[in-house]
């Protein structure tokens, strides 16, 4: 019998935390298990006990989800029923302790920018415990009228395209949209306006405030020849470079993945509708059958986990068995 | 010297064959049409005559779009099985690509 694959994406602290400490952890993580460093310990708790756990113990000073690639309005073989699985998904967030206190939503909300579609997810993430929720749009969101349909429902106070940031629990989030203006052969895109804001919004920033940055596309190159990739990205890490704690969360390629340069962890989400092939296991990194009892196995969402003093948030994939 | 009668008579072959197609079924073969599938545009280089309607199906399970690099046209989200049709009337050579996907990229020759 297949074992959940919940992973955990550590942090690269270094601190109080021994190896043998995070590889016990590790291997719990395959019955569904959320870990959390809290004042230099790391504690963990088994998903399937969640009745049992003091809602406090479990949080870190700030928790929050992050969903990506919804793909509303999808139908194909992969998966008939994007909307069960995207409930599937929010049941599962419901039922992580300690309430998160938002949601991210890393794009590809709909599959065709259809007004209905995003009227579907809308309806559906009001069932989610938490207290609000943010996006960045992916490229099948912008489709129609260059984007005008989720600008007017999630671009509120946004910029440009779409690009806005927020602070939290002293935590400051950063949503970049470099799904636009994509040019023939080209990966993602920021642009030179959108990196000039960044250049901005960060400066007054101390170096010690942890950032979040979230988009679609992966801003680090995952596999370019299939265009999951940023092409000015390298100015935009540039900026980021002299924070103590940097947390990049993308989606677009549906499946998780993560990279650790410097103080910058790069994680990738699942999508909660469809998986694509690892880079370069197939043609194309079109939307990957497998048998209906894997589907929801290879579905997931991200818990991540801020507790003050340390360098990096612990950040948690969940599948949706 | 019989080596080089039997080509030349080949090279008559070849010729009485072509001329031997009736005019309709000679326009038939010609392709107007572009198969999107597996993230990619086929053929990659269509060739076609001013004046030709170009037919783009989506075949693939995911959508894409038909976007010329010079602006010059440009298709709605295609789903699966949905099309496009452009009208060349000027030769030139026309590359395009998939807004979604902009590793997708192939052109139209018009002569």
């Amino acid at each position: 019998m297949k074992k959940m694959e919940d992973e955990i994406k550590f942090d690269h602290n270094g601190d109080g935390i021994d190896r043998r400490g995070f590889l016990k952890c590790m291997a719990w993580a395959g019955t569904g298990t959320l870990c959390v460093m809290k004042g230099g310990v790391m504690k963990s708790f088994s998903l399937s006990r969640l009745g049992e756990i003091d809602p406090t113990a479990a949080a870190g000073e700030l928790s929050f989800v992050q969903i990506s690639d919804s793909h509303m309005g999808f139908n194909k073989p992969a998966n008939p029923d994007v909307i069960g699985t995207l409930k599937a998904a929010i049941d599962k967030i419901n039922a992580l302790p300690g309430n998160p206190e938002f949601l991210l939503h890393t794009g590809d909300i709909t599959h065709l920018s259809k007004p209905e579609e995003f009227d579907n997810v809308q309806e559906i993430l009001k069932g989610a415990k938490v207290k609000e929720a943010f996006y960045v749009p992916g490229e099948h969101d912008v489709a129609i009228d260059e984007g005008k349909e989720y600008l007017e429902r999630h671009g509120k106070g946004s910029k440009g395209a779409g690009w806005h940031s927020f602070d939290k629990n002293g935590v400051h989030f950063v949503g970049l949209v470099n799904v636009v203006n994509l040019k023939a052969g080209g990966l993602g895109t920021l642009g030179a306006e959108q990196l000039e804001w960044l250049e901005d919004d960060l400066r007054a920033k101390k170096s010690s405030t942890p950032i979040v940055v979230f988009a679609h596309i992966p801003l680090w190159s995952v596999y370019p020849e299939w265009g999951w990739g940023t092409e000015d990205s390298a100015r935009a890490l540039s900026y980021l470079k002299r924070f103590g704690s940097v947390t990049v969360l993308n989606g677009h390629i549906h499946q998780t993945m993560q990279k650790i340069e410097g103080n910058i962890t790069f994680h990738t989400a699942a999508s909660t509708a469809f998986p694509q092939p690892a880079p370069g296991k197939a043609d194309s990194p079109g939307p990957m059958k497998v048998p209906a009892e894997q589907l929801r196995s290879v579905l997931g969402v991200t818990s991540v986990n801020f507790v003050r003093g340390q360098k990096a948030l612990a950040v948690v994939d969940s599948n949706l068995k | 010297m019989l080596v080089g009668g039997f080509a030349q008579l080949a090279g008559l072959g070849e010729h009485a064959h072509a001329a031997g197609l009736p005019h309709q079924q000679m326009q038939h073969e010609m392709a107007t049409e572009v198969k999107i599938d597996n993230f990619s545009f086929s053929p990659a280089t269509l060739e076609v005559k001013a004046g030709t309607k170009v037919t783009w199906t989506n075949a693939d399970d995911i959508p894409h779009t038909v976007v010329s690099n010079d602006k010059i046209f440009k298709s709605k989200a295609l789903d699966t099985d949905e099309k496009f049709s452009f009208t060349f009337e000027k030769p030139g050579t026309y590359p395009y690509f998939c807004s979604l996907h902009p590793k997708m990229t192939a052109k139209v020759v018009v002569q």
